[in-house]
């Protein structure tokens, strides 16, 4: 509108702007710039994306051989994964006492990782007060998130060997007679793994949460007389809470389809609902490795759903 | 340090020191190690100090062709950069007008970036074998694969990078001052000469941030390339592999490899911005500070 003003009040005042709009005397509509815009990146999701949740689905309801896809309806990629689920009651079939395992992983991982994020958010957010340091020191966070992940998961081997720094350590100093053998290629590295890995994706959102909070409230709330556990708790928490939430859900669909950390670090012993769908395609039988991929999507979805209800995403990011 | 800080901030810089310590201490370890002594094992001590191994990667006597590994990774992870910053670029101007397929489009980014990896590369590598025995079935008989590096390869990835280019993107037009785009129109520019003399100049520290996410998340990429990447190996692929097998440190030399190329590229990026927005605050306007 302001241009179109000035033009009228004084042409000639901004040169070249009249032959900008002479050049142009046909202008695309906004809703079509935005397609323009837009669209490239809706069709990189649809392609492969959207199309390939659809054919999950739809391949988990076809039949299969030895070696290969039989494109008609059937239930065996369903039936073959929980075979044996009725029967065995009241014990856990091995689907069932799969995902058992995979949630307890996820439980151990999210606990930990709350813990350790909460704290490193808090004192990014509270106690540095340079932007320099904060910058600076959120960088030191993140730099480890560019690297490789199988590397940051082999780095641990020289550590926790039989023969690494921390058996060697423990036998000299006399505290063991010899190596523990649970410290590497168990289930204690790969949740140590999980939470070295991950623990960055609960640290970012949760400081993005906790820079938004005014500090004159919790100023206002010692004025008012809380200790610093009532302002943690009944201020900074409920304040933080979104922050929490998105990276709980973060941390808790990446170790639900986990199956390479998993894998690498349980000594390909362990097993998880990834693993199952790697097992799965292995062996080619894509419509159980669809299923199983179905099962998972639920199960996520489900988890985040109960976690949603508790906090708007849209509205934070 | 200066006096008055609450006995809470020694206790948390103690805490925050422990977790960068455990962040970095056994990457380090493995850098230390690939310049193991040609006798080394795969633990400390150090028995000896040389490039020996590191050597043995390059003269490609070792475990894999990584030298052909690492040219596809390093293509792949170029092209992934430069899709994602485009895109992404693109795609957050259109998010500073309302249009329909709005809320589409920020659900499935969102989902893309939580729906576990293994779940997006399986659908894709279905996805392609149904296209493959389309080919097959009507038009050629002796047609291979569509899959590939630069197909469904490329696509996994995009699948990974392009939410966080979004992302970013949000967050910097949440502090982006409109006023700036109406000063521009208000002395005539057009719509792309808005953008590329005043949008872009004020962004482009952050969309080379979205630069560094797309190279490093697609050099790295593990999960969505597994099931999708067809017949050839990227190099993260390779050192996997040799996770199970290897015994002696060509495994850390060809980690410590890959790490120097990311924080080759990390380097060269946070360098970029830093004089970007050391030229910006040097010369940079004082628009937004008020009418003179």
């Amino acid at each position: 509108m302001s241009e179109e003003v000035l033009q009228q009040a004084s042409p000639g005042l901004i040169p070249g702007s009249g032959t900008a709009r002479a050049a142009k005397p046909t202008r695309l509509s906004p809703s079509f710039i935005s397609w323009l815009q837009a669209g490239p990146m809706m069709l990189v999701f649809l392609a492969f994306f959207l199309i390939p949740l659809v054919f999950v689905v739809i391949v988990s309801f076809w039949d299969y051989n030895e070696y290969q896809l039989l494109p008609a309806f059937s239930g065996r990629g369903y039936t073959d994964t929980f075979e044996g689920c009725l029967a065995q009651l009241p014990d856990l079939c091995t689907i069932g006492k799969t995902y058992l395992k995979t949630l307890k992983l996820c439980f151990m991982v999210w606990a930990i990782t709350l813990f350790i994020g909460f704290w490193v958010a808090y004192f990014l957010a509270f106690h540095v007060k340079s932007k320099t340091w904060q910058m600076g020191l959120s960088l030191l966070c993140t730099i480890p998130f560019w690297t490789s992940n199988v590397i940051r998961m082999i780095a641990w081997i020289p550590l926790l060997g039989r023969n690494g720094l921390v058996n060697s350590g423990l036998v000299k100093t006399g505290l063991i007679n010899h190596p523990l053998e649970w410290l590497l290629f168990s289930e204690f590295s790969v949740v140590l793994a999980l939470v070295h890995l991950f623990t960055f994706f609960m640290v970012v959102p949760i400081f993005n949460s906790m820079i938004r909070i005014d500090k004159s409230l919790i100023e206002a709330a010692y004025d008012a007389g809380a200790t610093g556990f009532q302002t943690l708790v009944n201020v900074i928490i409920p304040l933080a809470k979104p922050g929490i939430v998105i990276g709980s859900i973060f941390v808790i669909t990446i170790v639900m389809g986990d199956f390479i950390t998993i894998g690498v670090m349980g000594g390909q012993q362990i097993a998880a609902a990834g693993k199952i769908i790697e097992t799965r395609v292995n062996a080619l039988q894509f419509p159980a490795a669809a299923a199983n991929a179905v099962i998972l999507l639920v199960i996520t979805f489900l988890i985040i759903t109960m976690m949603s209800r508790i906090v708007d995403i849209k509205k934070e990011l | 340090m200066k006096e008055g800080r609450p006995r809470s901030f020694y206790v948390l810089a103690i805490f925050f020191a422990a977790y960068v310590l455990f962040l970095y201490g056994p990457m380090i370890a493995i850098y230390v190690l690939s310049f193991q002594g040609p006798q080394g094992g795969l633990t400390f001590p150090m028995n000896g100090v040389s490039t020996f191994w590191i050597a043995k990667l390059f003269q490609g006597t070792g475990i894999v062709d990584l030298g052909a590994a690492f040219r596809r990774s390093l293509l792949l992870g170029v092209i992934v950069m430069i899709v994602t910053v485009v895109l992404s670029v693109a795609a957050g101007m259109a998010f500073r007008r309302k249009f329909k397929a709005q809320s589409i489009l920020f659900y499935s980014a969102i989902a893309s970036l939580i729906v576990p990896s293994i779940i997006t590369s399986l659908g894709i590598s279905l996805e392609f074998r149904i296209i493959d025995d389309l080919i097959k079935a009507h038009w050629n008989e002796n047609f291979e694969t569509s899959m590939g590096l630069l197909t469904s390869g490329l696509g996994a990835h995009l699948t990974w990078t392009l939410p966080f280019g979004l992302l970013i993107m949000f967050a910097i037009f949440n502090r982006f001052d409109p006023r700036l785009e109406e000063a521009a129109r208000d002395l005539g520019a057009t719509p792309w000469q808005t953008f590329r003399h005043v949008v872009l100049p004020i962004i482009l520290p952050s969309v080379i941030g979205i630069g560094l996410f797309g190279f490093t998340l697609s050099w790295d990429e593990l999960a969505r390339s597994s099931q999708a990447i067809g017949a050839v190996n990227t190099l993260p692929l390779d050192l996997q592999g040799l996770t199970t097998t290897v015994t002696n440190p060509d495994i850390y030399a060809l980690g410590t490899v890959i790490s120097a190329v990311s924080f080759t590229v990390i380097t060269l990026a946070l360098g970029t911005i830093h004089v970007l927005n050391k030229r910006q605050a040097a010369k940079g306007s004082d628009a937004g500070q008020g009418l003179v």
